[in-house]
């Protein structure tokens, strides 16, 4: 009746269906593990287009129903899971099983730093907790403008690129510096507080940077660019942190 | 179990949500409950803009965006709500750009504005730039921009809590509740995800912001999170679901998998190409091409793989074609797009057009409400402290068929406008006292779905469900595909019944979550099917290869689903206005149709076309 796609995404991409395990590290306080952490490996049928995301689905749905992952939009734009796949901070939705060579068992992780809470899923608290203390949002003074406040293109391109964060936490959750010291702001943060201090509409700069000098600031990044590999949204983040830098010192923004 | 007491509470910390909390907090104790953190909201993946007619790079007025919306929406339309929504769009874009959201500048450092389906200057002469955008991600930018502004403002979250029951006054659901009695909604029972543990809201006033229902087909623009859930917990509750059958299918989704492909790709340029190269838009909408409505490029595309002229090995799908614009302007306008083609597909287009297939995306239908996001019982009464906005709501401003841009625009007018009427009927409202057993339902309903003994899989039956639903309600519908899906659902339901949960923990349990979402589609599923065998006629996103025509004389009007018990009359509203002769037995309900009358102001219906 209506013209569906009986055999889809299979042509389109160039890799026929294969086999592939996951090794899975699994954690639930309430199972006969209580509080240890356990490795399951699960083999399931791929096709050529498929994510990690889907494997994990095969998984859930034909297998444990219990393996526990947070996901949403499946298209790398809600930043819902964030997960080490094979020792990297990737996207699940955004990885496809092609391109993580699916000869081997690929190893899926809770992102590291954050408590885990079950399997793959990791609290989250503590992460927002800094991104709230930046103050990330526009501090502006004066009157209301009647309509638009203006910004030249040139200056809205000054920012752009920390626009795209998606607070999924790959970038925070791959830092050496927040793995030791959870207290630092980390990347995401700092990523956040850039798209602000950068806008030209924006007056609360100094008083980000106020914040961002602080003891667990900017200045515990040790520029291991961990960050800017992990970011599944393609920001330059080890740049903005070093221009977040440039401008404490300079106090030019 | 913990109880809460908040003036409103708002359930969804989507657009519409947000929005509304922005106003209710500023004025009294407001709470929003999400089963998502809020920046998961879906409303972060829509890409290309939201229309106001600014007039910023060319001339345009409030008056031809509402034309559009309601000429667009094949008349179906509420035309006083699409004007208000209309005139508020050009404060709804200020007020975000004042809130901090990056707009993309026109040269004179403006928001500038792009073309958009079915957006046109004086009534249809040639495409408009109305589209306010920050590249292709403006619905990420609004969510982030409403979220950040939450933050600056305090506003209370509860996340990743999962709304399964709404308290009213009288019980709705046998349809006994007379005409003109005063109903209110007085609280929510949530479950807490991490936990496993219920919580009780009592409140004065509720905005149900949960947004849409995409998961009841296979293929899908839509999160996995988008289960109808504000939609069925209202049908459950006795209140209708209006034009649940008009449900927008994207031209454009990655081919295969469904991936939104944002309509400003056409906007900034973009061809659709059949296997001959032919541009066939020409031929289907003369004058804006390929810059049609949504439903009529769909149905074009479709049309295009049904009479052979498909693209690929299977002649499946067409071609979108980026391969004449600049990279620099595609890396400029539309950068995320272009990157979802050569992460998903392995294409690049710059120089290789993108296979696109319809995709579903958008119910045009929802709970219905009034212009002051006021929910109503039946055709006319409203229920006190009760408000909706967004996807979940149907005010009407997309008739049968939305324009693209429009629902970043409604959630932001009609959210604001949810936030700001329930607030203010909360400051002069007092509690009412819950019930002593308002959670057992939910507490049952928990128990027994994780005590189950073994049975059929959750996902066995959900992607039963949404292969019929593509198969037979999809952008070509006759009555017997309807019929055939109605008939895969009745035994579906019966299935799930039976369904059991592998997970029967308390601490973050999916499973379950999966199994509530499940019945939820199901039953959104159903009314969807039934409303569209009663529909027969073709308007908008409903096209009946039976009925190819529109018919105003027997079908202007919105449908009204109701779920009665099988004693009940089997007219649904007390007042019968233009009631539609429609009923349908399941096993314990049945599914009664009534209607409401279309507010017509400025424009007479015509023929549509572009």
């Amino acid at each position: 009746m209506t013209a569906t796609l009986e055999n889809p995404a299979t042509e389109v991409g160039t890799v026929p269906s294969f086999e592939v395990t996951l090794r899975v590290r699994r954690y639930s306080p309430e199972s006969e593990h209580g509080e240890e952490s356990t490795w399951d490996e699960f083999t399931v049928t791929a096709h050529g287009t498929d994510r990690v995301l889907d494997a994990l689905h095969k998984i859930k749905w034909e297998h444990d129903g219990s393996l526990t992952f947070r996901r949403s939009c499946a298209h790398g734009v809600c930043g819902s899971d964030a997960m080490r796949i094979n020792g990297r901070n990737r996207l699940a939705c955004k990885t496809l099983l092609k391109d993580v060579n699916p000869d081997k068992p690929i190893t899926v992780e809770p992102i590291k730093g954050l408590p885990v809470i079950k399997d793959l899923v990791v609290d989250m608290e503590p992460f927002f907790a800094s991104y709230r203390e930046i103050m990330p949002f526009l501090i502006t003074s004066g009157n209301e403008p009647s309509k638009e406040r203006i910004q030249s293109a040139e200056q809205r391109e000054r920012f752009d690129d920390t626009t795209k964060c998606i607070l999924c936490a790959a970038c925070t959750s791959s830092c050496p510096v927040f793995w030791t010291d959870g207290q630092y702001f980390g990347p995401a943060a700092i990523v956040n507080a850039h798209r602000f201090i950068f806008d030209s509409r924006d007056d609360g700069a100094t008083q980000r940077l106020e914040i961002l000098n602080d003891k667990e600031g900017v200045w515990r990044c040790r520029t291991t660019f961990n960050c800017t590999e992990a970011c599944p949204r393609g920001i330059e983040i080890t740049k903005a942190i070093q221009e977040v830098k440039r401008a404490m010192i300079r106090r030019a923004f | 179990m913990q109880t809460h007491q908040y003036d409103v509470v708002i359930v969804g910390a989507g657009g519409a949500g947000m929005r509304a909390a922005l106003e209710a907090s500023g004025e009294v104790r407001t709470a929003v409950i999400s089963k998502l953190y809020p920046t998961r909201s879906h409303t972060g993946a829509a890409q290309g803009g939201m229309c106001a007619a600014l007039a910023n790079v060319e001339e345009d007025n409030w008056e031809w965006h509402t034309f559009d919306t309601v000429k667009g929406g094949d008349y179906l339309v509420d035309q006083d709500a699409a004007e208000i929504m209309a005139k508020e769009a050009i404060d709804a874009v200020l007020d975000l750009e004042r809130m901090g959201l990056p707009f993309n500048r026109t040269p004179e450092g403006r928001i500038d504005q792009r073309r958009f389906g079915g957006h046109t200057r004086n009534h249809g002469e040639a495409a408009v730039r109305r589209s306010c955008y920050a590249a292709d991600r403006t619905g990420h930018m609004i969510l982030q921009t409403l979220y950040q502004n939450c933050v600056k403002q305090d506003v209370e979250f509860f996340n990743e809590f999962y709304v399964l029951d709404l308290i009213t006054t009288h019980d709705l659901s046998q349809g006994d509740v007379a005409d003109g009695e005063e109903v209110h909604a007085t609280g929510v029972v949530a479950y807490d995800l991490q936990t496993g543990e219920i919580h009780v809201f009592q409140a004065k006033a509720i905005i149900f912001a949960t947004g849409g229902a995409g998961k009841i087909f296979k293929t899908t623009s839509n999160a996995h999170t988008l289960t109808g859930d504000g939609m069925a917990l209202a049908l459950r509750r006795g209140f209708p679901l209006e034009d649940m059958e008009f449900f927008q299918f994207h031209p454009t989704g990655l081919a295969g998998l469904g991936i939104l492909l944002s309509e400003a790709a056409r906007g900034e340029g973009g061809i659709l190409r059949n296997s001959e190269g032919e541009r066939f838009m020409e031929r289907y909408a003369p004058t804006i091409k390929d810059l049609a409505p949504r439903d009529i490029v769909a149905r074009s595309m479709a049309n295009e793989v049904r009479e052979g002229r498909g693209c690929g090995p299977n002649k499946d799908y067409v071609l979108l074609d980026l391969t004449h614009l600049e990279p620099a302007h595609i890396d400029a306008k539309l950068p995320d797009i272009t990157e979802f083609a050569r992460t998903y597909l392995g294409i690049e287009p710059y120089t290789e057009p993108v296979p696109v297939y319809p995709t579903a995306h958008y119910a045009m239908g929802g709970i219905p409400t009034n212009v002051e996001a006021e929910v109503l019982r039946d055709s006319h009464n409203v229920v006190k402290g009760l408000y909706a906005a967004g996807e979940v709501a149907c005010v009407s401003v997309h008739g049968s068929n939305r324009l693209g841009t429009n629902s970043l625009l409604d959630i932001n007018v009609f959210g604001k406008r949810a936030g700001r009427t329930a607030a203010a009927y909360a400051k002069t409202a007092s509690f009412t006292e819950l019930p002593a057993d308002a959670a057992d339902r939910t507490v049952a309903q928990l128990d027994e779905m994780r005590n189950r003994p073994d049975g059929d899989r959750v996902s066995d039956v959900r992607r039963e469900l949404q292969e019929t639903m593509d198969a037979n309600a999809q952008v070509f519908r006759t009555g017997e595909s309807l019929n055939q899906a109605l008939s895969d659902i009745r035994a579906l339901q019966a299935r799930f019944k039976n369904v059991s949960v592998q997970d029967k923990g308390r601490l973050f349990n999916t499973d379950l979550l999966e199994a509530l979402e499940l019945g939820f589609l199901l039953d959104i599923a159903e009314v969807t099917v039934v409303a569209a065998i009663n529909r027969k006629e073709s308007r908008g996103g409903h096209y009946r290869e039976d009925f190819p025509d529109r018919d105003d004389t027997n079908y202007m009007l919105h449908t009204m689903t109701y779920r009665r018990p099988p004693s009940a009359p089997d007219t649904a509203d007390g007042t019968v206005e233009g009631y539609f002769d429609h009923v349908e037995e399941f096993e314990g309900y049945k599914v009664v149709l009534g209607s409401k009358s279309v507010t017509q102001t400025r424009y007479e219906p015509m023929e549509r076309k572009y």
